[in-house]
């Protein structure tokens, strides 16, 4: 029973966050169908922001609302200025180009961010334990679970309802549904595309940046982190259904408890079932399994 | 399907490019080139392999799945049946990518695009999560190749040396004795029109297996000789989803154009690397990702374009 219930809760923290940052991926090939493998970046680029503000904030003992500010400033911070630089100067000149140049672009930038990190943040482990200790930890069905992981469950249902209320309800999210289903012909009702991608990919990157700035009290922020979540969160995302938000979600699921089940019964498996779980999907069912319907076009 | 093979211009001139490799890198260069120059030749092999994949428009992002298998066929035949014979470490490689590209290829010749991409990069990553987890496998630590042998013989850095460029050269006669065939010569009507394709009455499947099992092979012969001149396997540095990464960064580098391209490009590549290890230990990455983005934006045809833009080689058999 423990186990089930260890395996339940390490898989659903683990979910949590790979949904944030697996939405914001799934959103910028849904919206401008391109792989963004520079997507690990912003993960890295939020979870060092965040970290170092938050050691700052720590040391000089301030407010512990201020942990919490610091991590959303942190994401949108990162999200405007890549996000923009990246989606204006390199990005906009690409689109129409063969969709394998954009990925190895994307992948040309994520080795550039990858190097910022050392030169700016130099290359010693962070740890910005602070607002992880200061929440201490609780037991939940017989598991001790720190309640700053929990949290993260919180974060990533809200972020799902945002990004649900956002996409169905609100007249910009009608928009970016038109973008999605029909580039043509939303440019020729009147859609302003460019900005629509503009903001998309910001708002994406903010996702990716969240993800790694709400973790990182949780984690060692070392060089390199972020290369085993840019592939992880590929899988997510095949898994689900590339461009699909209830996919990232399944994806993410199916994923963190696949994950948190290997680490406790099977370790050496770990990776392999994840990666094996991605492969099945591809082969049973290439568009994932919450694909969007495709429509026909004349 | 050989004939008249010595007499064309690609070949002549490849097997021209080695031999110049081979007199500078053993007699005039320092040895840390001809040491670039080893391990040039044989990233060359995989990076040969994409680009008989990318003419077909199928780019594999996890084609250090062949690479490290490869070289982890030669890690384990050393480890369990003391194999170091440079012949059987090469034949092994091949043999052995070459039998899981043919597995692998019933499944993925039906897929194209980014699915294509994404299946081989599942593919890849399957191998690396085994590799880096398995204790038996040397986990992340990988395990070491003891240096070459040939019948009983150690060889030197040099004969080292020697055997790769005599494989490389092999390999590019067999490379392109395939192009020059009517099997080859589907490579660009594939990618232009597969419908068409199947009206002649060729398989368009079975001919992409075919191509696919051969890239395999290349990857695969690479993983072998780049284990041996490295005298160490690791998942890291040999499977992980950014070595392949490397590998179609390198491809888009040299170009289509020529069966020289790749390994002119990979040469190219280690140096490179090299020489911005050199100048910025922290950002070398950076230089390199920032060549990726010039060479995407400036010169999308590869190295080779330039070539053709300038008129240097004029081409005489565009039809390879």
């Amino acid at each position: 029973m423990q186990f089930i219930s260890t395996v339940l809760l390490d898989g659903l923290v683990y979910a949590s966050y790979l949904f944030i940052v697996s939405l914001g991926l799934t959103i910028t090939f849904g919206v401008m169908k391109i792989l963004n493998v520079a997507h690990g970046s912003f993960y890295a680029w939020g979870a060092y922001l965040a970290s170092i503000s938050i050691i700052y904030l720590g040391e000089n003992e301030y407010n512990s609302f201020l942990y919490y500010f610091s991590i959303f400033l942190a994401a949108i911070i990162v999200g405007i200025i890549f996000g923009y630089i990246i989606e204006k100067f390199i990005l906009r000149k690409m689109y129409g180009e063969d969709i394998h140049l954009i990925v190895l672009a994307t992948f040309g930038i994520f080795w550039i961010l990858e190097d910022l990190i050392l030169i700016v943040f130099g290359v010693d482990p962070l740890m910005p334990y602070y607002p992880a200790m200061e929440l201490g930890g609780l037991e939940v069905a017989g598991v001790y679970q720190g309640v700053y992981s929990l949290t993260l469950a919180g974060l990533a249902t809200f972020v799902a309802f945002v990004c649900w209320y956002f996409l169905n309800k609100t007249k910009w999210g009608k928009l970016l549904q038109s973008v999605i289903f029909d580039r043509e012909v939303s440019v020729s009702m009147g859609i302003d595309v460019t900005k629509v991608y503009l903001i998309t990919f910001i708002i994406g990157g903010m996702l990716g940046a969240l993800g790694g700035a709400y973790v990182a009290p949780t984690i060692s922020v070392s060089p390199g982190f972020a290369i085993d979540v840019v592939v992880m969160s590929f899988a997510v995302v095949v898994i689900g259904g590339m461009g699909s938000v209830p996919g990232a979600l399944i994806g993410s699921l199916i994923v963190g408890m696949l994950r948190a089940f290997a680490v406790h019964q099977a370790p050496v498996l770990e990776l392999f079932i994840i990666y094996a779980v991605m492969a099945i999907v591809l082969i049973v069912k290439p568009q994932g399994l919450f694909a969007p319907p495709k429509p026909r076009k004349i | 399907m050989f004939k008249g093979i010595l007499k064309d211009q690609s070949v002549q001139l490849s097997i021209g490019f080695v031999l110049i490799l081979l007199i500078f890198g053993s007699f005039i260069l320092p040895e840390w080139m001809s040491n670039n120059f080893m391990y040039g030749l044989s990233r060359g092999l995989a990076v040969l392999g994409l680009m008989i994949l990318w003419r077909t428009n199928l780019v594999s992002f996890g084609h250090a799945l062949y690479y490290g298998f490869g070289a982890y066929a030669v890690a384990m035949c050393q480890k369990y049946f003391g194999i170091t014979d440079i012949f059987l470490r090469f034949f092994i490689a091949v043999a052995a990518a070459g039998l899981l590209g043919f597995a692998l290829g019933f499944i993925l010749r039906k897929y194209r695009e980014i699915f294509f991409a994404m299946l081989s990069l599942a593919f890849s990553m399957v191998l690396y999560g085994l590799l880096a987890k398995a204790e038996f496998l040397g986990s992340t630590d990988g395990m070491s190749i003891s240096p070459s042998s040939i019948f009983g013989y150690e060889l030197g850095r040099f004969g080292l040396f020697y055997f790769i460029s005599f494989f490389v050269i092999c390999a590019i006669i067999f490379a392109q004795a395939y192009l020059r065939s009517s099997l080859g010569h589907l490579t660009t009507a594939i990618s232009d029109n597969e419908i068409r394709v199947e009206y002649l009455g060729y398989s368009v499947e079975k001919a992409i297996h075919i191509k696919y099992v051969i890239s395999a092979c290349l990857a695969g012969g690479a993983g072998g000789l780049m284990a041996a001149s490295l005298g160490q396997v690791d998942p890291d540095s040999m499977v992980l989803w950014s070595v392949s990464g490397e590998l179609v960064f390198v491809t888009i580098m040299s170009g289509l154009g020529n069966i020289l391209a790749p390994f002119m490009g990979a040469v190219l590549f280690e140096f490179i690397r090299t020489y911005a290890f050199e100048l910025a230990p922290q950002a070398w990455q950076m230089i390199i990702g920032g060549t990726l983005l010039g060479i995407i934006f400036f010169s999308p045809g590869g190295l080779w374009s330039l070539f053709q833009k300038f008129n240097i080689l004029r081409k005489k058999n565009d039809d390879t």
